[in-house]
């Protein structure tokens, strides 16, 4: 009895609590689609102007693109340094490991705003130009940590008997990384590629300290959120956004679902 | 013999297997952050650098008023949006790992985490359109007739930087804290129940206890990065909500004042990473005396 009406609250609770977590993403889709360059009730009308003016507005597809340009290398190359990482970490015992792996784990709970302005300071005292490069930078060192973590747990669940049987059937060890470890992790590769790309794709603080004259999305967003009247046309931005992470969401789960088969352990849960 | 010999060639092949990413760390973290401490060390005047070592940077940075009173502000905000984030959080976890049936747990943190997948900015713009003076819930409240004028008190202010903030972090403290329930051994709930222990007591006593390494790693990952946003600040903080962050930036972009950008962002540091060690202290010391 009692505890019926203590899941009863917390049902209630969890209502609450999901409008909360939901009504900015719900307004997303209601005012992209809303006829007025007001942002506020009540709505005018359907339309889909918006969108058609996200796709006509050239600085806005300049920054998608140049975002699109350094989440791929962004993401490419704190994948690769996170194999070394994570492999490392994983298979070996090495002199100041805990110190080394400590330091690439840091960019996790170090402020975002402490990585843009140390990397300004250096940059500017070496005489370098800001650029979509030095945004890169920052970048890979942002997301290492998250794909050593995620490429960590891909090399953890391996099962080493793959590995030497390879090697008993007279494979290298260049050979059995390439022909066997690899594919097996291949999943938590192309998590961690994806989920660096995220990062890098939505990432404002670092980019904000770190562009030149070249703006990511984020950097052109925060331009545009000054200006009430393109405030809608971002908001549309805003849903294509949630649109393709989404997809991109459902790619990464339907590889892991893959990757867990393929090392044979069971598959827990799933999202579908 | 020839197994420490292997062990040795192994430990050498793992030093050279972490070096790229070793050094780029280095060369792009650790060396950086050398270059802040030492650029607080230091003066501007306009764009030319004086290396000439002083004090004068944090002497300004921790007596000066408006940055003693900006990091008071950004630490009292800091822990405002943690705690409500951690407590806002807690039910959640425990109901997706105590009340959801064991498949359908990963669709429902998928479904918590959906509406954090766009734009950061405009995850927090909308707050200024849900609070705003012409903004959602003032529309809704005239709307329905409770309200004749729009509350004025909802936007531009500490209040609305600390909704907002916790919205943006809930996510984070969810995870970690479904991840410590999810650990939790049920048989030693079943065995505080026959020892005669009510649901509260059995919470109290059982579950919280063991859900504390979750809490933990919940509040740290909220309140270290809190204290470096600038965004929600400037975007729904009004005149009386900028933050220490804000101020950072200022010294770096516009104030021409590096170095004391630079002490500023140390000094911010310092006191956060202070006040979390001394948080993981006592919470080791509470965990051990509970044992």
């Amino acid at each position: 009895m009692a505890k019926a009406k203590q899941s009863r609250y917390l049902m209630v609770y969890i209502g609450i609590f999901l409008v909360f977590l939901y009504s900015p993403a719900l307004l997303l889709p209601i005012f992209s689609f809303n006829d007025s360059t007001i942002v506020a009730f009540p709505l005018g009308g359907f339309t889909l102007a918006w969108f058609i003016e996200v796709f006509k507005t050239e600085p806005l597809l300049a920054a998608a693109l140049n975002s699109l340009l350094v989440a791929v290398i962004t993401s490419v190359f704190a994948t690769i340094f996170g194999i070394f990482a994570a492999r490392a970490s994983t298979r070996y015992q090495f002199t100041g490991k805990r110190g080394i792996m400590g330091l690439i784990m840091v960019p996790m709970v170090l402020p975002e705003i402490i990585i843009g302005v140390s990397l300004l300071v250096v940059i500017l005292q070496l005489g370098f130009n800001l650029s979509l490069t030095t945004i890169i930078l920052g970048h890979i060192l942002l997301c290492l940590p998250f794909c050593t973590a995620i490429l960590s747990a891909g090399f953890q669940g391996l099962d080493r008997s793959f590995e030497e049987a390879s090697q008993d059937l007279g494979r290298s060890r260049l050979e059995t990384f390439w022909y066997i470890t690899l594919p097996l992790v291949m999943p938590a590769i192309i998590s961690s590629l994806l989920i660096s790309f995220t990062i890098s794709l939505d990432e404002f603080i670092i980019a904000f300290f770190l562009s030149g004259t070249d703006a990511t999305l984020p950097v052109y967003i925060w331009g545009q959120l000054r200006f009430p009247t393109r405030i809608p046309i971002i908001l549309a931005l805003g849903t294509v956004l949630l649109l393709v992470s989404l997809t991109l969401l459902i790619i990464a789960e339907y590889f892991r679902r893959i990757g867990a088969r393929k090392t044979g352990n069971e598959i827990k849960g799933g999202l579908f | 013999m020839n197994f420490s010999l292997i062990q040795k060639i192994r430990g050498q092949s793992g030093l050279i297997l972490v070096s790229p990413p070793f050094f780029y760390a280095l060369l792009l973290l650790a060396f950086p952050l050398m270059g802040v401490l030492a650029l607080s060390f230091w003066t501007q005047d306009y764009l030319e650098l004086n290396r000439g070592f002083t004090l004068d940077n944090y002497r300004e940075a921790w007596t000066g008023a408006i940055y003693q009173a900006l990091m008071l502000r950004s630490l009292k905000i800091s822990i405002l949006v943690t705690l409500l984030t951690v407590v806002l959080a807690f039910p959640v976890a425990y109901f997706i790992s105590f009340h959801v049936p064991p498949k359908k747990k990963p669709l429902w943190i998928f479904l918590i985490t959906i509406p954090f997948w766009t734009s950061y900015l405009i995850r927090i713009f909308l707050w200024k359109v849900i609070l705003g003076f012409n903004g959602v819930i003032n529309g809704s409240l005239i709307g329905i007739g409770l309200i004749d004028e729009p509350l004025k008190f909802l936007l531009f202010n500490q209040g609305a930087i600390v909704v907002t903030l916790s919205h943006a972090w809930i996510p984070f403290a969810i995870l970690p804290i479904y991840v410590a329930l999810e650990k939790i051994d049920r048989s030693l709930l079943e065995a505080s129940e026959d020892l005669g222990d009510g649901p509260v007591r059995r919470f109290i006593r059982v579950t919280l206890p063991l859900a504390m390494p979750g809490i933990i790693a919940a509040t740290l990952i909220v309140f270290i990065p809190t204290i470096g946003d600038y965004v929600t600040p400037k975007l729904v903080g009004g005149p009386n909500g900028l933050l220490i962050a804000n101020m950072i930036e200022v010294q770096f972009k516009k104030a021409n004042n590096a170095p004391l950008g630079a002490a500023l962002a140390l000094s911010a540091m310092f006191v956060v990473s202070t006040m979390a060690m001394v948080f993981l202290w006592f919470n080791r010391k509470y965990l051990k005396q509970g044992q």
